[in-house]
């Protein structure tokens, strides 16, 4: 995700998306990605028919094929930029919506397809395809916010579906969403939940991701793996540090960070330090700064 | 002669993305092709270099409808490199778990996907104005199914409570208990469903197939089972690829699987059914007899019945697990990674879903390969297409072109697993 949108709200002073004589226009669009963001808006099983009475569903492939021409109201967007079609694509999509949100950690931060982005990809190909010559791909996996303005950013892998009929709610009648920007931390204090990583000695991002999912592996007896991405300023080398002290190695230090946020800016900075540990493992003696307060409480 | 081209740029109604063109000749077709387009994701790279506890949680995110699938067959695959087996109570909750996604999975299809097909709608919100207690119906029925998946997965898409060896956390009773009422008219609905969907009017239309799909002796196949087929195969998962390949083919970004030496085979709900009907549930056995449909059934667009009894079955085993369901006393342990190769195969909602990974001592993969069920039913969807066009030739272009997408449908075809899965190890020895 862009530093500059992360956290953002709607933009100030949005103005309701225009009621009365005709109902708010939404387009569901789908990138590289599993669907399964776009299929949480028919996972909302009892409000999806009141959803449908309140907008006009002018565009959303994947449940009709009654597809109806831009401008749209609301373009909710899944899935991130791996071809040069779709890097086309977005921006005609853009174009064409009043308010643009992307739905999920593929279209917010690149998804689990970013991964490409740590290796050469033109060999990557050459190995993978019979035919290579047959595929056409970019070397990077990239967020919607790296092609286009985007006016909010709904984390998750998957969005949560409340938070979704959310932010529909929010940008038809012109208020900003009321998704926290809180870690995950906060979000178990709320439920009740153990700490695992006090109590229990169970790695957990949970300190430095964002909340949004409801603090859900802790209270299934696991750590959090980072769905959410990032919360603002999360500290992320001092949970490092206090993984090494479970007794966690760089390696898989590094790849809890590194997947499916892992080229949202501080994760892939926090995989790339465990990388550069692995490589000189002196460095690994002046870890992070210890005494991470926020990491246990 | 004239030439027609009849032409889809954007299929829809399908996960993922993928394009038809059809090129017709008087009254042969001459070229049909599912394009698949939709751009791959490469997790079979991904995959290699990551522990093993990784690999649950990540394959779940090749798709988005089916993500219990491949957790299922990934710990059975991780399972069988370390020589490990689950116990009793582990094995019920997979299935249950499995249960609720083929139900969410199966009636999002046959409701809001395929139903509209045949009665002329566009989409099911377009269907819910004319037949709305229909699409309520369905709704509560694919509450139920996503249900389970919450309570025992931890959310719909995307559960995280499946790890090698069991789960996280053991739901307590009560949790299940929780479910029986909503699952008892989940159930009654599922019946009239069924009978709904059976009088809905189907093509004319049979091809002859090999179908396959797992087989076990005991009960309907999801969670386990060899792999056979209506011509005669009977392997255990590890020998699938003695008998099974893929070819890479220009117009698709997922790549076609074929039996050896003789081509194209079908999987998915209706080919399970005609192999293992005997395996129903008495309930989903009578419904079935009452709704006339008659094993083995060739004709495709009657997968959505077939569909619907699968519901119905799941919806009985779901209560049976739950009415049965004992906590297990302890939690499994972390497993002892062993080096090896190990191979999982289960029924996915749209079918066969076969795993084989190489873990090293260390627990790390050093290879990966996963065949989804949509590759391997996409040469029979288009041998399928090219007999579609030329049976209802007569048609004018809109009613053929939507007779051609409605027989896509009848796979459920899900693109973005699809696509997926392009081969990343040259292995072929």
């Amino acid at each position: 995700m862009s530093a500059a949108r992360r956290g953002a709200g709607a933009p100030a002073g949005a103005s309701p998306v225009p009621r009365g004589r005709r109902r708010p226009r939404l387009a569901v669009w789908k990138f590289a990605s599993c669907d399964g963001c776009q299929l949480s808006l028919l996972d909302c099983e009892d409000e999806l028919l009141a959803v449908a009475d309140a907008v006009e569903i002018a565009n959303f492939a994947e449940a009709s094929s009654a597809i109806g021409k831009g401008p749209y109201d609301l373009s909710l967007v899944e899935g991130s930029i791996t071809t040069e079609h779709d890097a086309r694509r977005i921006r005609t999509i853009r174009r064409q919506s009043r308010r643009l949100v992307t739905i999920g950690a593929c279209a917010t931060a690149g998804g689990i397809q970013a991964l490409r982005n740590f290796g050469d990809v033109a060999q990557f190909a050459a190995v993978v395809y019979a035919r290579p010559d047959y595929i056409s791909t970019l070397a990077t996996s990239t967020p919607i916010a790296a092609h286009v303005p985007v006016d909010f950013e709904l984390r998750g892998c998957p969005i949560d579906k409340r938070q979704l009929l959310d932010v529909i709610t929010a940008f038809l009648a012109g208020r900003r969403p009321t998704t926290p920007a809180h870690s995950v931390c906060v979000e178990c204090k709320l439920r009740g939940s153990v700490c695992v990583m006090v109590a229990r000695g169970t790695p957990c991002l949970g300190p430095v991701t964002h909340a949004g999912c409801g603090a859900l592996c802790p209270a299934y007896d696991r750590g959090c793996y980072g769905c959410f991405g990032p919360t603002a300023a999360p500290n992320t080398a001092s949970l490092a540090h206090r993984w090494a002290e479970l007794g966690e190695s760089p390696a898989r230090i590094g790849r809890a960070f590194r997947s499916f946020n892992a080229w949202a800016e501080p994760f892939r900075r926090e995989s790339e330090a465990q990388d550069d540990r692995l490589a000189d493992p002196a460095r690994q003696a002046k870890a992070a700064p210890a005494g991470g307060s926020e990491t246990a409480e | 002669m004239t030439t027609r081209t009849i032409k889809v740029d954007y299929l829809t109604r399908v996960e993922g993305e993928g394009a038809l063109h059809l090129t017709i000749r008087g009254r042969r077709v001459e070229r049909a092709e599912l394009r698949i387009f939709e751009p791959p994701r490469f997790f079979e790279a991904f995959l290699r270099g990551r522990g093993y506890e990784e690999v649950p949680d990540i394959v779940a995110r090749i798709c988005g409808i089916c993500p219990v699938a491949y957790q299922m067959s990934a710990v059975q695959a991780i399972e069988d490199a370390f020589g490990l087996t689950v116990d009793p109570t582990v094995r019920a909750l997979r299935r249950l778990l499995y249960c609720g996604e083929w139900i969410e999975s199966h009636v999002l299809h046959q409701f809001m996907l395929h139903a509209p097909d045949f009665l002329g709608y566009a989409g099911a919100i377009e269907m819910a104005r004319d037949h709305r207690p229909v699409v309520e119906r369905a709704l509560r029925m694919k509450k139920a199914g996503n249900e389970i998946v919450r309570v025992l997965g931890g959310r719909e898409i995307h559960p995280i409570n499946v790890r090698v060896g069991g789960f996280h956390r053991a739901p307590a009773p009560g949790e299940l208990r929780a479910l029986r009422e909503p699952l008892r008219r989940a159930r009654d609905d599922a019946i009239d469903a069924l009978r709904w969907a059976a009088g809905l009017e189907f093509p004319d239309f049979e091809r002859d197939y090999e179908f396959v799909a797992l087989h076990h002796p005991g009960e309907y196949p999801m969670n386990e089972g060899r792999i056979v087929s209506s011509a005669g195969i009977d392997v255990d998962a590890r020998h699938y690829e003695d008998h099974f390949e893929e070819r890479q083919v220009e117009h698709s970004t997922a790549l076609h699987s074929a039996i050896r030496g003789r081509g194209p085979y079908f999987v998915g709900p209706l080919a399970r059914l005609n192999l293992n009907a005997a395996s129903l549930s008495p309930l989903a056995r009578q419904v079935l007899a009452d709704i006339g449909l008659r094993l083995p059934c060739r004709n495709p667009f009657r997968s959505l019945l077939a569909r619907g009894v699968e519901v119905l079955h799941a919806f009985e085993v779901a209560l049976e697990v739950i009415d049965s369901y004992q906590p297990p006393e302890t939690v499994p342990g972390e497993p002892s990674p062993r080096a090896g190769t190990g191979f999982g195969a289960t029924e996915a909602p749209r079918g066969l879903l076969w795993h084989r990974y190489e873990i090293g001592g260390d627990g790390l993969l050093s290879g990966a390969r996963i065949v989804p069920p949509t590759s391997q039913n996409q040469p029979t969807i288009e041998e399928d297409l090219r007999a579609v066009a030329e049976r209802f030739v007569d048609y004018d272009d809109d009613a053929l072109r939507e007779r051609c997408e409605q027989s896509i449908r009848n796979y459920d075809p899900c693109i973005s697993c699809s696509t997926h899965f392009l081969k990343l190890e040259i292995d072929r020895a």
